[in-house]
């Protein structure tokens, strides 16, 4: 299920133009780094995708909904959202209640609620901590929770805010498997991401925004490659690519796996 | 001359089972700044809110052990008389804005009025620690209309601006973008030139290489490592223990073991790793990014 985006234009009641005029197709099964700096607009877009917020002007079509005349209680059914702030999505006092509660609340059967929970549970760690209040875990493993309440959804469309923040290599790399298992589901993953090696180790598409514009869209290699223009945003490129320029590499490299390779073959 | 030190110190939660820290020593130098690196749950931000007076005069729980900083000893002051000393801005910013305040200016201005500092003086203050860490736009916003970046920034100006003698700081640029990042790592660079002694727990070691003067490296609520920024961040402890190492370290690492590195040394930072890829020619100034001093 593919998401439209069509000439969306958002102004925050305090007049705020956040968005201003943004066109854009994500793919079903894509896996799409948003970047760019604070207040470029990345969260207000993905915020209209669930209907959290509704486009002054424009559209945003989920499959062949239009979001502007869905409930955010319907759209949930399709596209799940990960939060920046675990603390502000748990409520439950246990894990297995806040990871069965989306399921639960989709209607699906016990058996499916059941299944759906252990593979979440499964795919975040979270095994030994069915019991355990989430507010007596620590912010990394209450970042898993969030993270497995949603994936219990099962939506075809999952969306994460900042899911690396905060989080030691363990956990990272923990999060870029359980997006690399929705791959192989053929999930659409959206993430907004400040931490562009996280993006350009696990992302193939990259879209850049910058003051409530697109900036740049594209294979995350070719995007990543463009410094002086993601500069506009204040995102600098992966780690490795600037040190493959310095070295005068002929070839952008964006991770290690590429980096090794160009400088081997030197 | 030390400012901080810690002796043996071990301490439980309430409702914990093992201690999170155990048997901690440290000394802190004046004007040192130091970072503490680990893994989630490693008891980094314990050691801060230890070092902040909040373990145990807030959080209660088994203490064991002496913390002292200025020659003051944690157990025999009260909160309220620590605080002076020693500043901490939390790992969230959320948990530490005051929702007292209806704009970022009096939410600065707020540790300031609960010491009793004259408005004149108090002003005067708030304003510099604002222009300090570029948030003068954002003064008459209210705290919590802002972003999680601009949070921190709040969250590290109103401690800054109490002017402590220990400066504790728990992840205070995680969710800032790369030059927001890179102006924290530089005002706190500054206040420890200037003589504040800083312990800050932070992830990103490129930054730490840079900037701090020393590295705890911290696990399971032990101190695993400590010394010389490259030093300790290069060691293969800490790729073994999966934390605190950065890509060009891993990468010079793995290329070492393909020919393609040919030091015994491991870079840390960009330059370093630039440098010993290829020696010459050397990289510009510009891309070396702002120097230490």
């Amino acid at each position: 299920m593919n998401i439209e985006i069509k000439d969306l234009r958002f102004t925050y009641p305090t007049g705020l133009e956040a968005l201003k005029g943004i066109s854009l197709t994500i793919n079903a099964g894509e896996q799409v780094a948003i970047v760019g700096q604070n207040g470029a607009g990345k969260t207000t877009l993905v915020r209209h995708f669930n209907g959290l917020l509704r486009p002054s002007a424009g559209s945003v079509w989920v499959g062949e909904w239009d979001t502007a005349k869905y409930s955010v209680a319907k759209l949930a059914s399709r596209v799940g959202y990960v939060f920046q702030n675990p603390d502000e999505q748990l409520f439950s006092r246990d894990v297995l209640t806040e990871v069965a509660f989306g399921p639960k609340n989709l209607g699906y059967a016990k058996d499916k609620v059941d299944e759906l929970v252990k593979r979440a549970l499964s795919l975040t760690e979270l095994n030994d901590q069915t019991e355990t209040n989430p507010y007596d875990l620590s912010p990394t493993w209450r970042k898993m929770v969030a993270l497995a309440s949603i994936i219990a959804m099962d939506t075809p469309i999952v969306i994460f805010d900042e899911p690396t923040t905060g989080q030691d290599a363990v956990s990272v790399a923990r999060i870029a498997n359980v997006i690399a298992e929705l791959k192989k589901e053929d999930k659409t993953v959206i993430a907004i991401t400040h931490d562009i090696d996280f993006c350009a180790e696990n992302f193939e598409r990259v879209i850049a925004l910058s003051n409530g514009g697109v900036l740049l869209d594209g294979e995350a290699h070719d995007v990543l490659a463009q410094e002086e223009i993601l500069a506009q945003t204040y995102v600098d490129p992966p780690q490795l690519t600037r040190l493959g320029k310095m070295l005068g590499l002929k070839d952008t490299v964006i991770n290690q796996e590429e980096f090794l390779k160009a400088v081997g073959q030197d | 001359m030390a400012l901080v030190t810690l002796q043996n110190v071990t301490y439980k939660y309430p409702l914990t089972k093992t201690p999170v820290l155990q048997n901690i020593n440290l000394q802190v130098n004046e004007g040192e700044f130091v970072a503490v690196v680990g893994p989630n749950g490693a008891g980094k931000s314990t050691l801060c809110y230890a070092l902040a007076g909040f373990v145990p005069h807030f959080f209660k729980g088994e203490i064991s052990g002496s913390i002292e900083v200025d020659g003051k000893e944690s157990s025999k002051s009260t909160l309220d008389e620590w605080v002076l000393n020693v500043g901490l801005a939390f790992q969230n910013p959320f948990n530490q804005i005051s929702g007292a305040k209806y704009t970022v200016f009096e939410e600065i201005a707020f540790g300031l009025e609960n010491i009793g500092v004259p408005r004149s003086e108090m002003k005067a203050r708030v304003d510099e620690a604002m222009s300090l860490t570029g948030i003068s736009d954002l003064a008459d916003r209210s705290p919590y209309s802002l972003s999680g970046g601009q949070q921190q920034r709040v969250a590290l100006t109103s401690i800054l601006v109490m002017r402590p003698r220990l400066l504790v700081l728990d992840e205070p640029t995680s969710q800032m973008d790369p030059i927001g990042t890179r102006e924290v790592f530089g005002v706190v660079r500054k206040m420890a030139e200037e003589g504040m002694t800083v312990v800050m727990v932070e992830h990103k070691v490129e930054w730490i290489a840079h900037f701090a003067d020393r590295v705890i490296a911290l696990k399971e609520g032990q101190i695993l490592l400590e010394g010389k920024p490259n030093k300790v961040l290069t060691s293969d402890v800490l790729m073994e223990n999966g934390f605190g190492v950065s890509r060009y370290t891993s990468v010079a690492r793995e290329a070492k073991k393909q020919g393609s590195w040919k030091q015994d040394k491991l870079p840390v930072t960009l330059f370093e790793a630039a440098e010993g890829f290829a020696p010459t020619p050397s990289p510009s100034p510009r891309e070396r990014g702002e120097s230490k001093k």
